[in-house]
Order: structure tokens, then C-alpha cells, then sequence
């Protein structure tokens, strides 16, 4: 078996399962946020109504909650949402909710690395299509509505039809100024914003042996973008390392066996990788950065799960030191812990003398939602994950999907721009 | 099941344009279905009528896991999507939440299913028939835990232990 079906098979008690079976996986770590969570309040107060015990939990230890779409609170709207997300965790007793304003705080994705929420081997589950973002961890990491989320929340189990695995073999280091969101939006354009629809995108190879954690997790965040139930990277010492800085030391690394089987292989020099974009209106649709169009650029946005960890910031101030912005250019950390690193080794000054604005974690303008959402004709370079029509904004607004380098890069310029010109 | 068609003959329809970002914070499904299809189709609220049925090409749902998008379709009215194919959380947040039915239609329904056509879908013969055209379609059969989790009447209804 491969490493998803051997996790799958522990967590459905069986010993062993093929692509296409039905199985009820028992859940490890289920998330929800505040758009996902007062979806869930609302189907328990309907079962309630129907009868149906909601009382307590399966076990509220492993239910996390992260405050991360409209905080700080957009509006009355939003700000009513966390209230009725803040009672929900009282009342069942949920200590795992990460709340703006009280120390650690951030996108969900980004907690479930930061905080070591999930580990390798563990089935998790959250109320977002990015959860695929965890599975560099070497968890099997799944998004779900939140009706789902609901049903583990009383369960602790969910269905799932095991997925057939694409493994992507990628070889050599990448390049110098080529980021992990390259290598993803060429393979994105290859097979297709449909092209891992239901299944497992696996990445492996001594691209990945080369890669850090954080590259490992902007690949596997932007297989949702695929269409892909998940991805997953088989964990090794430096998943055990980063997980070990962050208190997590209790685990079990499973991975897949020596006759493992893979419906697709695909193989990727990652060593020969461009620096690339998605031009609007979809992740898989994509060129290199040498091929782009000559556009005005009224924004650079640096921010979300995808774009904004702590390597993504290093990258952005290794281009932007020294130099000056020349459009709009917001860089919100996607997490207080990072915020603090970037604070601690003096890239928040890097950022802030270049004249870019600098803001709080939050899903913001990522998904349209508040703080720096984009008006019509506007045209934005964004380290985020989708640019359909109107995802940041305005339905008639652009946005070009790039890595942190070439974000930043073309802050500098206005136009898009590869960041090996500025070198 | 008997409903006349609303056709958006593209591929790709995602949740930003069913139900855009803004509205994530609205929990209200009523108002919520007054956006629904904001992005694409400002006319859909007001054309869309009860039991309504959407046509349209590949990929029907892709994007986030919201599932404002299946809520704010089917309080509108609708009651099925015909779709050349599906991205998978669209499609189980569908049937989980017994919201409207997920068709997969092939290129002939797709073809020749037309904006305004009343259609009868017949889900226990798999069979899809275009009463204004007078002509008959296969649909994909369900899988056998779909199947099942649309007969409960959603997942919370679905006891998996009396397989």
C-alpha cells in the first residue's frame, strides 16, 4: 500500500484498502474556522430541532478552531460570527480555538504546522478546501463542508472512497529565485485545475528530499487547486525536526510500502523550473514569467496559507531590501508566530522602508473577503491560490497567482517581473 | 423530477462566481440565495424558479469547500445540477447535506439539452428525458454510498451500520 492507503486502512481498521473502496475512517484532528463554524452551529441547531443529540461531542481534544476568514471582525456581520464561534467552544468544552488578539493566531493551515496540530500519520480533517495544505506533514489531510464537519464532530468518523495516488517525482534542487509555488502552478497548468480531481497527489523524489517543510506545504496547499482530495509528502527527519522545534515529538512516521502503487507518474526536473504566474481567471492558467503579459500592476498582495509563511517572507525581503515599492503592496504574515520572526530578524523594517503596508494575519482579501479587496479593472500579483472571477474582489478585478519572489519583484517594478532581473 | 433548465454552457463554474467571498459570513440562507450565481449571472435570481434544474459543462463546483454554494442554489429552487463532471467537495457537500441532486450527464445530454427545455429526471432507470425535444439521455449512475446517502436523505440520515 501507499502511505494514503496505509493510513486509511489503520483508520478504517482494515488491513489494507484499495483505491475505490468505501471506508469509514476514524478522524484524528478536525478543524474548523469562522466561516465553516457557524455553518456547523446551524446543523446542529437543526438536528436539535429534529431530535437528534447534540449535547457533547465525540472528543472535544481533538477539535481545533481558528478565527482567520473576516478578523479582525469585517463588520457587525463577522464580528457576531465569532461571538457564536467563541460560545460554541465554551460550551463544548474546545481549548484548542486560536483567537485574534490573544497571542497566537493565524490561518488555519498555517496553525496546523505552526501549533504542530496534526502529525504525520494522522487523518485530519477541516472545514476548508485547503486543508490539503497539512499533508506535507505526512498526514492524510482532506477539506470538507462543514455539514461533514458537523458529523465528525458528533462521530468522530467519515466516509471517504480511498483515492487513486498521482505521484509526482521531482528531481533536483530548485533553482535560485524559484519557490515550490513555481514548480506547483507548472504542474497545475499541466494537468489541469481538474486534473487530480478525487484523488491523491503524492510528491516525492530528491526534489522533495531538497525542499523544507514550508516548500512541501505550498505544494501540497495548491493541489486543491487540481481539484485533488489531498497531497502528501512522505515524512522524513526534516518533517521530525520541525515538528520537534514545535513541541511535537510523539508520533509515528508511516510511509508507504517498498511495492507501493501509483495510478500516474509524473516527472518534473524541478533543478530546470521558471518562475511562473497564473493569469486570471484560473490557477491552471499558466506561463512563465518571461512569457507574461505587459500589464500595469495596480497591487502586489503578499498573504494567505499559500504565499505568506515564514520563508515566503524571507524571500519577499531578500528582494525588496533596499529597494522601493512602486504600487500598492500589503504583506500580512499568515501567522502571529511568524509576524514575530519577521519582526525579531528585521524584516518588518525591510518591508515598511521599502513602503509596502504591513497587516495582521486574516484570510482577507485572499477570498474577497475584507481588507484590501480589489475594485473593478484592478489588476493584482498575489501569492494566493485562485484567481477566479471575482475571488479578490471586484468581478471585473485581475489577479496574476505567482510565487513571494516574483510578488515581490514586480512590487518593485509594476509590471510583472521575474526576480532574477533584479538581481 | 420534473424541472426546466437554466443553461451555462462553460466549464469551470466555481464557487467564487456561485457564491462570492463576501458572503461567506452570511448565514442566513434566505438572503443568501439572493446572491447565488452573483459572479456569473446578476439576472439569476430573479429568473430562477422553483425546481429549476442548472446545465453545465466539466469541472461544476470546483474551488473552496464552501458550502454556502449547494445552499444558496438550492434555496433558490434548484433541485439538480446536470454537469459533464463535478470537483469533489461541490459534490459531496450536495449530497451530505441532501441539498439538490449532482448529475453527471454525458456530451449528448449536454449537447442537446437547451436554456428553458422541461426535463424529467428518473434517477432509479438513470435516464434523463428532454420532454420539450422529445428525446431521451443516460445519466451516470450514482455510486453505491451516494446512492444510498441520497435515498436517507443526507449524510446525518444514512445509517452505515444496516449495510
Amino acid at each position: 500500500m501507499n502511505i494514503v492507503e496505509k493510513i486509511l486502512a489503520r483508520a478504517s481498521d482494515k488491513s489494507s484498502v484499495a483505491p475505490d473502496d468505501v471506508i469509514f475512517a476514524d478522524v484524528d484532528k478536525v478543524m474548523m474556522h469562522d466561516v465553516s463554524g457557524p455553518g456547523v452551529i446551524k446543523v446542529f441547531d437543526k438536528l436539535k430541532k429534529q431530535g437528534i443529540a447534540v449535547d457533547k461531542l465525540w472528543d472535544p481534544t481533538k477539535v481545533w478552531v481558528a478565527e482567520d476568514h473576516f478578523v479582525p471582525s469585517a463588520d457587525k456581520m463577522s464580528a457576531e460570527n465569532i461571538v457564536k464561534l467563541s460560545n460554541f467552544t465554551k460550551k463544548y468544552g474546545i481549548e484548542k480555538h486560536f483567537k485574534y488578539g490573544m497571542g497566537q493566531y493565524g490561518i488555519c493551515h498555517t496553525l496546523s504546522h505552526e501549533e504542530a496540530m496534526v502529525m504525520p500519520g494522522d487523518v485530519y480533517v477541516g472545514g476548508d478546501s485547503h486543508t490539503n495544505t497539512t499533508g506535507a506533514l505526512g498526514a492524510f489531510a482532506c477539506g470538507l463542508g462543514h455539514t461533514d464537519i458537523a458529523y465528525v464532530l458528533l462521530n468522530g468518523n467519515i466516509w471517504f472512497k480511498v483515492p487513486e495516488t498521482y505521484y509526482f517525482k521531482l528531481n533536483g534542487k530548485l533553482p535560485d529565485h524559484v519557490m515550490a509555488k513555481d514548480l506547483i502552478l507548472k504542474i497545475i497548468g499541466d494537468i489541469g485545475n481538474d486534473g487530480g480531481a478525487y484523488r491523491t497527489m503524492q510528491f516525492g523524489g530528491s526534489g522533495i528530499d531538497e525542499m523544507s517543510v514550508e516548500s512541501r506545504l505550498t505544494l501540497c496547499n495548491m493541489t486543491t487547486e487540481a481539484g485533488a482530495k489531498n497531497g502528501i509528502v512522505e515524512p522524513d527527519q526534516k518533517v521530525v525536526d520541525y515538528l520537534s522545534q514545535r513541541g511535537a515529538t510523539n508520533f509515528n512516521l508511516v510511509t508507504g510500502d517498498s511495492d507501493a502503487e501509483y495510478s500516474k507518474i509524473f516527472e518534473y526536473e524541478s533543478s530546470e523550473m521558471e518562475p511562473m504566474i497564473a493569469k486570471p481567471f484560473s490557477p491552471d492558467n499558466t506561463c512563465v514569467v518571461g512569457e507574461a503579459p505587459s500589464v500595469e500592476l495596480d497591487k502586489s498582495y503578499i498573504g494567505s496559507c499559500t504565499g505568506a509563511k515564514y520563508e515566503d517572507l524571507e524571500a519577499v525581503a531578500k528582494i525588496l531590501k533596499g529597494r522601493k515599492v512602486k504600487i500598492r503592496t500589503e504583506i500580512l504574515p499568515a501567522a502571529i508566530s511568524i509576524y514575530q520572526r519577521a519582526m525579531e530578524n528585521g524584516l518588518l523594517k525591510i518591508f515598511l522602508d521599502a513602503g509596502a503596508t504591513v497587516g495582521p494575519p486574516t484570510c482577507g482579501a485572499c477570498c474577497g473577503a475584507h481588507m484590501g479587496v480589489l475594485a473593478k479593472d484592478e489588476i493584482c500579483i498575489s501569492t494566493t491560490n485562485r484567481n477566479f472571477p471575482g475571488r479578490m474582489g471586484h468581478v471585473e478585478s485581475q489577479t496574476y497567482l505567482t510565487s513571494p519572489m516574483v510578488a515581490a519583484a514586480s512590487a518593485v517594478t509594476g509590471k510583472i517581473t521575474d526576480p532574477r532581473d533584479l538581481i | 423530477m420534473k424541472g426546466n433548465i437554466i443553461k451555462y454552457a462553460r466549464d469551470n463554474i466555481d464557487t467564487d462566481v456561485i457564491i462570492p467571498g463576501e458572503y461567506l459570513k452570511v448565514h442566513d440562507y434566505t438572503e443568501l440565495a439572493t446572491h447565488a450565481m452573483e459572479g456569473l449571472d446578476p439576472d439569476f435570481h430573479s429568473k430562477v424558479k422553483e425546481g429549476d434544474f442548472i446545465l453545465s459543462g466539466k469541472n461544476f463546483g470546483c474551488g473552496s469547500s464552501r458550502e454556502h454554494a449547494p445552499i444558496a442554489l438550492s434555496h433558490s429552487g434548484i433541485k439538480a445540477i446536470l454537469a459533464l463532471s463535478f470537483a469533489r467537495i461541490f459534490y459531496r457537500n450536495s449530497v451530505d447535506g441532501a441539498f439538490l441532486l449532482p448529475i453527471e450527464i454525458d456530451q449528448d445530454a449536454y449537447d442537446g439539452i437547451s436554456e428553458g427545455d422541461e426535463i424529467d429526471i428518473d434517477v432509479s432507470k438513470n435516464e434523463i428525458k428532454n420532454i420539450t425535444k422529445n428525446q431521451t439521455y443516460k445519466m451516470k449512475p450514482f455510486s453505491e454510498i451516494i446512492g444510498k446517502i441520497i435515498a436517507a436523505g443526507g449524510l446525518f440520515k444514512y445509517k452505515p451500520d444496516q449495510d
